[in-house]
């Protein structure tokens, strides 16, 4: 079933156009990575990594799926490795934010330290106007934590992934992940409390 | 009083690791009912329970429909692949 496919440099042979890829698809595989990674350079930089790809296996896209498809695809596979990449490097931060997060309760039993006790955000949070503006706090917070915990909160929230597959993807033990998304969510909830104030 | 019971009670540490697991589908019975009655107590953990299921909404419900490339990227972008195909 190859035989139509051998000449690979022939385009009328292919399932596909690049040329055509950039203003058909680029915006909506940079929305998918901006959801996934907060962050404007990463993303423009595995959309790129992501046309590159697919041009290197042109030859191997036969047209079951479209091509919007098949982008999306790859482009996920991108967004894993660079989870990947930053979960191997981020191992150490989980000890350096240790002090950090220590600060939160009081060493001995475990009480709110009186410094970190959540308080009331004294706003309308369900107020439809004000969620734009929080989503915007709520990202600047992203920023502020390490890749590690960024990409595991980010892979159980937005993919809704099992903490299982979570663990074998990034290699982190059971307790690992719940102790990150502990931390995380101690960190982003008092970022934003400072904001709010 | 079990000592399970106890360490829970006066613990807000245990309690908002357990309301991160509760969120997260994740709790046993004996924990659910340990954080129960921990928040039956603890206003300032109510007040945790409520703020870390906002974020949970806040970041789920993000909005990227009005993103877009700026068109310098995309016009390198564009040379970029032509550049390739031509290559071959």
């Amino acid at each position: 079933m190859n035989e139509e496919k051998n000449g690979l440099g022939i385009s009328k042979q292919l399932h596909s156009d690049p040329v055509s890829w950039v203003e058909k698809y680029a915006d909506d595989l940079y929305r998918f990575a901006i959801s996934r990674l907060r962050d404007e350079e990463v993303a423009k930089d595995l959309v790129q990594d992501t046309f590159l790809a697919a041009l290197s296996q042109l030859s191997r896209f036969e047209g079951n799926s479209s091509e919007k498809t098949w982008l999306a695809a790859i482009l996920k596979n991108k967004i894993s490795d660079f989870y990947r990449k930053q979960a191997s490097r981020g191992l150490n931060e989980i000890r350096q934010s240790e002090t950090v997060q220590q600060d939160f309760f009081d060493l001995e039993n475990g009480h709110w330290n009186a410094l970190h006790a959540p308080g009331v955000f004294g706003l309308e949070i369900n107020n439809p106007l004000l969620t734009k503006e929080l989503s915007g706090i709520l990202t600047a917070c992203l920023k502020k934590l390490p890749p590690l915990w960024y990409s595991v909160f980010s892979m159980k929230h937005m993919d809704d992934l099992q903490s299982e597959k979570i663990c074998m993807e990034l290699k982190l033990t059971d307790s690992n992940f719940w102790v990150i998304m502990h931390r995380t969510k101690l960190n982003l909830r008092a970022c934003l409390q400072k904001y709010l104030k | 009083m079990t000592s399970a019971l106890k360490k829970i009670i006066y613990n807000c540490k245990q309690a908002t690791f357990l309301i991160e697991k509760k969120n997260s589908g994740k709790i046993t019975v004996a924990e659910a009912l340990q954080l129960q009655i921990h928040l039956a107590g603890c206003a300032v953990c109510r007040t945790y329970q409520q703020q870390s299921l906002l974020i949970n909404r806040l970041f789920t419900g993000f909005q990227t429909k009005d993103l877009k490339l700026d068109e310098d990227f995309k016009a390198g972008l564009k040379r970029r692949i032509e550049k390739e195909i031509n290559k071959n």
